[in-house]
């Protein structure tokens, strides 16, 4: 909680809040930026516009980007878990890696890559052993959902063996 | 109230063998997931709802409440032999539960949290099939003004109720409206906020939203914590079964925790987590043996356990009669009934009586299946537990993209996946709450359209929002419901040592 009573030391902002602060207030300019676009002059039938509903979330939004860059100034830096950023990194790159090669490849492969890299990301076994399982995997998921459940997934040399 | 015979009409749907196929896969897969450590039942109803879209809507949605119910059975096995309570409503299972499980009293613990459930869940879907008619009854009397009051309600009980502040949860509900606030907007046909990108006219896919929020955001939040969330699995030791004072000292906290959890739950209030942490204090200060407490009293397992499968029940209350959810799986089974064209309220009664008593009877059949599935399968279940994090996460992230990929295969989709994922992660990081994202983004668009239809008639007048006492009223209680959690909070802490499960 944000208001604890803390002892009347000079703190530093927490930078962290403040770009939280930010970002709300982004939004907020944003929402509202697009909402002044709107020809509010379209619904005349209706007297509240499109515009409307946008203007109030940017409003809110504001005050709320507000209250959190306060926050920031109140309360002590909270303690985070520091991250990791490998494992990350490993993840969001089969992810990338996935959209970049769905088309081309099919999704059994990219996927099947994606599984990979999660796993690395993890610590798993080497990749030399998890693609193939991974693409193994995805393969069967792919003729079990397309098959099964009519669902069109992109397919690629793989898919158009069957 | 005649509940009664369209509740047995409701039995005859839910009995037919393929309904009954779906309740025992979706109380299987209820399970599987609660038992998994890092994934819940709002993520698997999230998973699977772009992959049933094909299927029979009362089938489906009847699969769905089975993963809700069993998910809340699965979330107290990890919680006693693995002590990482998934969510906060099973903070207090681990609490006493674990303790017990480190004692050897492994097996008395999920039985009691097993049985309670079951009479928990039992009583509480009982409340909700009278209850329901009622509120329905009151609901066809609701113009768009008590509508939207009512969502502005539901708005404040998600922020209030979820995460540690109403700041965070605030803010986490005004970054879902605008999520909500892409693409065309249907009275005048204008796009809004979609930068002129073809994709986004038709708005932000809920189920990839959900799925990226909970699934993606999860697992990279997981992956960026790196080693050091290691656990220990409590082997199941000594006997299964609950002995004569066991029982004796197991049944009132049940009664007890159903009575806290269901009118809680059905308010709606504050979730699953105020009952429990409501049923834990109470058994403390009821109970005989108070010196067991923090070192594994079995009524302190009992009473919450029950408590938050009733609260579970009690959320249907105004998901089913007023198209309201209240919780983070609430709102996925909202997001199950859109996806059919179908909207949870008053009219669903009318409309659709065999699909919405249907799914009231499968609950009971659910809630029979979970107690057969979990007390006799523990060994089974407790072998999940053991599946290695690498391969665990990898199946996640390609369920994950095979869901989103099932509703709409093209890569822009999965681009959304990653960002919104990415969001989600750094939500996690902040504390900031997600389930009111995810209901900002199905209930915003609903509550603009009631706001607007509410406004148009009155030809512009403001005021004829709070013309009505029932609109009024729900505006006090939206102010109560905002510093009840609080004045809550500040009473659990002072009666509870509330301190987090040791690491």
């Amino acid at each position: 909680m944000t208001d604890s009573v803390a002892p009347a030391r000079k703190h530093r902002p927490d930078w962290a809040v403040l770009g939280i602060a930010f970002f709300l207030a982004a939004l907020a300019a944003v929402i509202g930026w697009d909402a002044e676009h709107l020809n509010s002059a379209v619904a005349a039938y209706s007297r509240v516009g499109a515009a409307a509903f946008p203007l109030a979330i940017a409003g809110a939004l504001a005050v709320l980007a507000v209250f959190t860059a306060l926050s920031a100034f109140r309360s002590r830096s909270e303690a985070r878990e520091p991250l990791e950023f490998t494992p990350l990194a490993y993840i969001i790159a089969g992810l990338v890696l996935q959209i970049v090669l769905l088309n081309s490849l099919g999704f059994s492969i990219a996927t099947g890559l994606l599984f990979a890299l999660t796993a690395r990301g993890f610590g798993g076994k080497p990749l030399w052993l998890t693609i193939p399982i991974g693409i193994a995997l995805c393969f069967v998921l792919y003729v079990i959902f397309s098959q099964g459940l009519q669902l069109s997934l992109p397919q690629g040399p793989l898919e158009r063996l069957i | 109230m005649d509940s009664l015979e369209p509740l047995m009409q409701g039995l005859l749907v839910a009995l037919q063998p393929i309904n009954l196929l779906y309740a025992l896969i979706g109380v299987t897969l209820g399970t599987a997931v609660g038992v998994l450590p890092g994934i819940g039942p709002a993520l698997t109803v999230a998973l699977l709802l772009p992959v049933t879209f094909k299927l029979d809507p009362a089938g489906s949605l009847i699969m769905f409440a089975g993963i809700y119910y069993g998910g809340m059975y699965g979330g107290s096995t990890s919680s006693i032999l693995l002590n990482t309570p998934g969510e906060s409503a099973s903070m207090i299972t681990a609490l006493e539960g674990n303790r017990m499980a480190r004692a050897g009293r492994g097996g008395p613990a999920l039985a009691t949290a097993a049985i309670g459930s079951f009479v928990a869940g039992l009583i509480a879907t009982l409340a909700l099939a009278f209850l329901a008619p009622l509120v329905v009854d009151i609901a066809l009397s609701f113009g768009p003004a008590e509508y939207f009051a009512l969502m502005v309600l539901a708005f404040t009980t998600v922020s209030s109720a979820f995460g540690s502040s109403a700041l965070r949860g605030l803010s986490s509900l005004f970054v879902g409206l605008s999520l909500g606030l892409i693409g065309i907007d249907l009275q005048t046909g204008q796009s809004r906020l979609a930068f002129g990108v073809p994709d986004l006219l038709d708005g932000v896919e809920v189920t990839t939203a959900a799925v990226a929020m909970f699934a993606l955001g999860e697992t990279l939040y997981i992956a960026a914590m790196g080693s050091r969330m290691s656990e220990t699995i409590e082997p199941v030791r000594g006997s299964l079964w609950m002995t004569r004072l066991d029982w004796a000292r197991s049944w009132k906290p049940w009664l007890r925790g159903t009575l806290l959890g269901f009118p809680i739950g059905a308010l709606p209030a504050g979730g699953a987590e105020i009952p429990t942490f409501l049923s834990y204090s109470m058994e403390k200060q009821l109970s005989k043996h108070k010196e067991e407490f923090g070192k594994g009293a079995i009524e302190g397992v009992a009473g919450p356990e029950a408590a938050n499968n009733a609260s579970a029940a009690g959320t249907l209350v105004p998901l089913l009669t007023l198209g309201l959810p209240t919780s983070a799986t609430a709102a996925m089974m909202l997001a199950g009934f859109q996806q059919y064209g179908l909207n949870p309220g008053p009219l669903l009664f009318t409309t659709n009586p065999d699909l919405v008593w249907g799914l009231v009877a499968s609950l009971f059949i659910a809630n029979a299946m979970l107690l057969v599935l979990n007390l006799p399968l523990i060994g089974l279940w407790v072998r999940l537990l053991a599946i290695p994090r690498p391969w665990l996460y990898g199946g996640i992230l390609v369920f994950a993209t095979l869901g989103t990929l099932g509703a709409n295969p093209s890569q822009f989709e999965l681009g959304m996946l990653l960002v919104l994922g990415f969001l989600g992660f750094l939500m996690r990081h902040f504390d900031y709450p997600i389930a009111p994202v995810i209901i900002g983004l199905i209930l915003g668009p609903l509550a603009e359209q009631q706001l607007r239809r509410a406004l148009s008639i009155s030809q512009g007048d403001p005021a004829a929002l709070v013309e009505s006492g029932l609109a009024i009223g729900i505006y006090v209680v939206c102010a109560i419901v905002l510093l009840l959690p609080l004045a809550l909070r500040v009473l659990v802490k002072r009666k509870t040592p509330v301190s987090p499960p040791a690491q």
